[in-house]
């Protein structure tokens, strides 16, 4: 009953289905608490990851496209967030608009190479291109190789709110994770998000009312690399390390992963997934080797029982009656 | 892109192939096809199973790239322009099956056709409800082929004539010179084709019609002009009486010549 007198005076403002805001502001509340009761160096990595995902799935859930590169955008982005905070004295927020700049940057030299290619063969040049990515990371004189970049300084947000304190900097992580899902929700529901749409679903259909269909995947690329590197730029901040893990081509194939199992296609569902996996690997690392193998089989048993993810067969099975 | 000085005798001509030629690894589809379409006409390609009617619409659309040959659009060459720019120039086409965005709605297949003549393709940072400003004139395209009663049905859900109907309005929204028809009443029930018949000669009103057609009473009913292809060649053109009576022509469709 409440939340559909909530929805009717709030139509305007956020056009969603009602259970997608009831469940947004339960998630809204619980993330707002949770710091009291769980380790906030674990909640805002999560997040990281959880934004990580949510950009990656505009890609292959809202437009149908496998990149196996966006490690690149991610990892180059944390190395370039930590350069700036301990070599160039940047402020956090100027740090992490740097490494977003070059993610975008980046993506838009990735898209410009891949682009054209259909399904295999634009999944395996983005992994070529971005294991160039992880070749320059290893070689650079930056970057500080096997080593990464450690001990990071936090700094001072706007040069004076100083971030050191885990409690204050989980607010702002927050504040760009929630920005980060606003812009991922935003492009989906929007009228370019309505043409990625018409392109996923029928390609030369749209080509055929005069939409050149490179130069959206194109622009949908760019996004979401440059929301990728909004993640990994704020991940740098919050673990004070930027180091090759996260430039692997493995790291390309996490994200993958849990966009699968959260459910592709969903708004929410790779923020999910992210978070099941990380805590997985989080709470399971006493296991060390093992947490690969349950990973796996919960991707496995994921896979064949429940193929739209977490959050896709939630929504499937919602009654239908209130929408 | 070369422009040709207009004869008087061009200017008439909307679109023109010039020795138009596709050959699939040695295979020859198209051979040499001359493919006048007078400005204003509706214009039947016509032709026995093979023939090879798809592969021209294809090549004026460029999905396909020719072998040989040049395509002239109001006298301009248009022969190594992309599928894209083509509908852009307004040549716009419908497919052999019906072609929608099925899990959009109805108004929102029209939708999507105008978004790029009002600027809304690229706002990815404003909302989607935006598009409501559009309603009004994708409702009116959807009046004009009677789907005014199916606005918000997912477009799956409709009939294959309603489909063919969306297919039409949607191809409308782009307002295009010339619209390229790819068996518009194929597979339909005989109330549907007849409804589709009357739907093209009142869209042709004020434009070209280009189209592929089985139908020989529709073709019958609505052409101004025929070509008749057989084996990738022009065999015959005219009026539907002329082509008709054409021994060539008879024999192509009958097997034999008696008349």
């Amino acid at each position: 009953m409440w939340s559909s007198s909530l929805q009717r005076r709030l139509p305007r403002i956020v056009d969603m289905p009602r259970m997608t805001i009831v469940a947004g502001i339960i998630v809204l509340g619980a993330l707002l608490v949770l710091p009291q009761f769980i380790y906030p160096v674990f909640l805002m990595k999560a997040m990281c990851f959880a934004l990580f995902a949510c950009a990656f799935n505009l890609l292959l859930g809202f437009t149908g496209l496998l990149s196996f590169g966006h490690a690149a955008f991610f990892g180059s982005a944390s190395y370039i967030s930590a350069h700036a905070l301990k070599v160039w004295g940047f402020t956090p927020e100027l740090a992490i608009l740097a490494a977003t700049l070059n993610s975008a940057l980046l993506g838009y030299l990735f898209a410009y190479v891949a682009i054209r290619r259909q399904g295999i063969y634009f999944a395996m040049i983005t992994l070529a291109l971005s294991q160039m990515v992880f070749f320059a990371a290893l070689q650079l004189p930056f970057t500080g190789g096997e080593d990464g970049i450690q001990a990071v300084p936090r700094g001072a947000l706007f040069g004076f709110i100083d971030l050191s304190d885990n409690r204050t900097l989980y607010f702002f992580v927050l504040a760009i994770f929630l920005f980060g899902l606003f812009a991922v929700w935003r492009i989906v529901h929007s009228p370019f998000g309505q043409i990625l749409k018409a392109i996923r679903e029928n390609e030369t259909r749209a080509m055929s009312l005069g939409y050149r269909v490179d130069y959206y995947k194109l622009v949908v690329f760019v996004l979401s690399a440059t929301l990728s590197g909004l993640a990994g730029g704020t991940k740098a901040l919050v673990v004070q390390v930027a180091s090759l893990t996260d430039v692997t081509w493995q790291m390309s194939g996490e994200v993958v992963l849990m966009t699968l199992l959260g459910g592709m296609g969903t708004i929410f569902g790779p923020a999910v997934g992210a978070t099941v996996v990380l805590s997985l690997q989080n709470y399971l690392s006493s296991l060390g080797s093992l947490v690969t193998i349950i990973i796996g089989v919960i991707f496995v048993v994921c896979v064949l029982a429940f193929r739209r993810g977490i959050v896709g067969e939630l929504q499937a099975r919602w009654p239908r009656r209130n929408q | 892109m070369t422009t040709f000085f207009h004869t008087a005798e061009q200017r008439e001509y909307i679109l023109e192939t010039v020795g138009l030629s596709k050959e699939f690894r040695g295979f020859v589809a198209i051979n040499q096809v001359d493919l006048k379409v007078r400005k204003g006409t509706i214009h039947a390609l016509i032709g026995p199973n093979g023939a090879g009617k798809t592969t021209v619409f294809n090549l004026l659309t460029r999905f396909l790239k020719e072998t040989a040959g040049a395509i002239i659009y109001k006298g301009r060459d248009i022969t190594h322009s992309r599928a894209d720019s083509i509908a852009r120039l307004g040549i716009v086409r419908s497919f052999q099956i019906s072609s929608v965005f099925p899990h959009l709605t109805v108004r929102e297949n029209v939708r999507v056709a105008l978004q790029r003549k009002h600027g809304m393709d690229m706002h990815f940072w404003r909302p989607a409800r935006e598009l409501n400003r559009l309603n009004r004139e994708a409702d009116a395209l959807l009046d004009e082929v009677g789907l005014e009663s199916f606005v918000n049905l997912q477009a799956v859900e409709l009939s294959y004539g309603r489909k063919r109907a969306l297919e039409i309005a949607t191809t409308l929204a782009l307002d295009p010179e010339l619209m390229l028809l790819d068996e518009p009443t194929q597979g339909m029930g005989h109330e549907d084709v007849g409804r589709i018949a009357d739907l093209i000669r009142k869209v042709a009103a004020n434009r070209t019609i280009l189209m592929v057609e089985h139908n020989l009473d529709v073709v019958a009913n609505l052409s101004h002009w025929i070509t008749v292809l057989q084996r990738g060649e022009v065999l015959a053109e005219g009026s539907y009486d002329e082509v008709s009576g054409n021994p060539q022509v008879i024999e192509a469709y009958m097997g034999t010549a008696h008349g």
